[in-house]
């Protein structure tokens, strides 16, 4: 029973870090330009079926690092080109329009690489399991979670110590002052955007490795990290990460007792939370609600 | 204005007659009488999501769930409660509009985006149960086994199941009234309070007026409207399935609601045909049909974001 439950909380944990990657991509962009990217799932899938298309040039590791960053330059060209015409509109309207373009992207995947499921090749070592006592712990998924950790880390200093990461930052409280001040606005959203995109590339490669490709796979996993960020609160990266954890776990934990309800545990939790403390575990009162 | 309004009942009279007569002309343009059931449905529903979304002006992208609840609702009534299709329909509105209404309760200090992402996340609850309640639900296959029942009035009986025509006009007199009740709610005090909220929340607020009451009350109205469609599309399939809760239902209804104009009361049955139509010729071309819809979605965003009604509308006033 110890068994089980240590399994399935570090299998949560390893979920749950997961949906944080993707969560604190969609979350910098709704922060910052107010757009619920509803293609985010869809970048995650790019960037997927890049790493499989490049794993043959570059090996795993080249293919880590090059598709996350042609997926965020993808993500750009889209944004210049689409999604910078919607800002300061009604959010109704980015959000059909990313609607859209997760239709166009499926199939596109679909269309070029097939509906078949393929896999990102990881190097062997990273295949083999921890010990025979842990062994559903295999090297690939404490890779992941360093990858996330270090994705994180790296996200938050950069927000908290670079001009540019400051600027977002201001350009979330008060994009209005900040733009008086000085700032190009539209490329600080556009390099946000960017930024949001690489990590949903990221996410894509490692799911691949894990989890093996199909074009359906973004759709699946974005709502649970629109739960994530709700249960975390609007508007706070912390409670993104916070909340990406807790609703892994969750799902993890409930998947012990009662298997059938771990899909439906995470809208339990935001629930729940949306009744005790409206404005998510993290969330700030006013804003973004 | 006394102009405008007689173009105005101008309109209103093509719209009935264009409906009424649809089982006759449908036929001669390559169509087909279930198709015609499909538009009203779906116009229906799109309808009452515009109730909320263009007329409150509130944000709701997932109202797949409470079409889906009617569906639901009204294909169990049928299967295990008795065998009545007016039964039906009001059990199956009734799961989706009790539902819908306390849900409502939960978000309606929300708004903006975060309305939008809690519906959406929300709208997701009903389909896992559809989809994971295998025993009642019948899981992803769908719920099978039921089927409309032929409307008895006394000692007179229409035949709705074998034949389509009867459906078609059952469905127009379900619309018709929905609809017709909807308009009215539209004009009377309470809509007009609606309006008021749509164009500005704050000053509304600063008239004393109860905005979160207000909203609750459009948004559980809006769910009532949508689950009987939903009904209505279950007695049209005989059947229902976890695609009728699922979210990229909720786009679609708010995509024909966009594209026909949120701002003009008959907008989303405009946007229902035309999409319902394109979506049925393009799937019987090409297996790519998910791209050309979401094709669809970007050009309405990015060069029709007014509508089609709403368009014609403005060239009139300018």
């Amino acid at each position: 029973m110890t068994q089980l439950l240590l399994f399935n909380v570090t299998n949560g944990l390893i979920i749950g870090a997961f949906y944080v990657l993707m969560a604190l991509g969609l979350s910098l962009i709704i922060n910052l330009s107010g757009v619920i990217n509803f293609a985010h799932g869809g970048f995650l899938v790019i960037g997927g079926y890049l790493a499989y298309a490049l794993t043959p040039a570059l090996g795993f590791w080249g293919a880590l690092l090059v598709a996350p960053l042609l997926t965020a330059v993808i993500g750009l060209v889209v944004e210049r080109l689409l999604i910078r015409r919607l800002y300061g509109r009604d959010p109704l309207y980015s959000l059909l329009l990313t609607f859209g373009l997760a239709f166009m992207i499926e199939d596109g995947t679909r269309f070029i690489w097939g509906a078949q499921g393929l896999p990102v090749t990881v190097p062997d070592f990273l295949n083999q399991p921890l010990s025979a006592s842990l062994f559903f712990i295999t090297g690939y998924r404490l890779f992941m979670v360093a990858v996330v950790a270090v994705a994180v880390a790296a996200l938050f200093l950069l927000l908290r110590y670079t001009r540019v990461g400051i600027r977002i930052r201001a350009g979330t409280l008060d994009l209005e002052t900040v733009s008086t001040l000085g700032v190009n606005v539209g490329r600080l959203r556009s390099l946000n955007f960017a930024a949001g995109i690489f990590l949903a590339g990221l996410s894509g490669v490692l799911a691949g490795g894990q989890l093996g490709l199909d074009p359906t796979m973004g759709a699946g996993l974005l709502m649970p990290s629109f739960i994530a960020i709700i249960v975390g609160g609007v508007g706070s990266l912390p409670g993104t990460l916070v909340g990406g954890l807790l609703i892994g776990v969750a799902a993890g934990v409930t998947a012990v007792f009662f298997p059938s309800a771990s899909d439906a545990v995470m809208y339990v939790l935001m629930a729940v939370v949306l009744l005790l403390r409206p404005r998510g575990l993290m969330g700030e009162e006013g804003l973004m609600t | 204005m006394n102009a405008g309004g007689r173009t105005n009942r101008l309109v209103l009279a093509a719209i009935w007659v264009v409906l009424l007569a649809a089982p006759f002309w449908l036929n001669l343009v390559g169509g087909y009488t279930a198709l015609g059931s499909r538009v009203l449905v779906l116009g229906l529903a799109a309808m009452s999501l515009n109730f909320l979304l263009g007329f409150t002006g509130v944000l709701s992208f997932g109202h797949a769930a409470w079409f889906g609840l009617g569906a639901y609702g009204a294909g169990l009534a049928l299967k295990f409660v008795a065998l009545s299709t007016p039964l039906a329909m009001l059990l199956g509105t009734l799961t989706g509009g009790i539902a819908g209404a306390l849900l409502g309760a939960l978000i309606v200090h929300r708004r903006g985006i975060y309305f939008a992402m809690v519906t959406i996340a929300f709208g997701q609850v009903f389909y896992y149960i559809a989809y994971r309640w295998n025993s009642l639900t019948g899981g992803d296959d769908g719920l099978r086994g039921f089927s409309r029942q032929p409307l008895a009035f006394g000692p007179m009986r229409v035949d709705i199941l074998n034949n389509s025509t009867l459906f078609y006009y059952f469905v127009l007199v379900c619309f018709a009234v929905a609809v017709g009740i909807m308009a009215l709610l539209l004009r009377s005090p309470f809509g007009r309070t609606m309006l008021a909220i749509r164009e500005n929340e704050r000053r509304a607020r600063f008239l004393g007026i109860p905005i979160e009451l207000h909203i609750w009350i459009a948004f559980a109205l809006s769910c009532v409207f949508i689950s009987f469609s939903g009904t209505l599309y279950a007695l049209l399939n005989n059947f229902a399935d976890p695609n009728n809760l699922y979210y990229s239902l909720s786009g679609d209804l708010v995509i024909m609601a966009v594209m026909g104009g949120m701002r003009v009361f008959w907008g989303p049955l405009l946007g229902a045909a035309v999409f319902v139509v394109l979506q049925d010729y393009v799937s019987s071309l090409t297996t790519n049909w998910m791209s050309f819809i979401g094709l669809l979605f970007v050009l309405v965003v990015l060069f029709f974001p007014r509508g089609l009604l709403g368009m014609l509308r403005q060239r009139r006033v300018a």
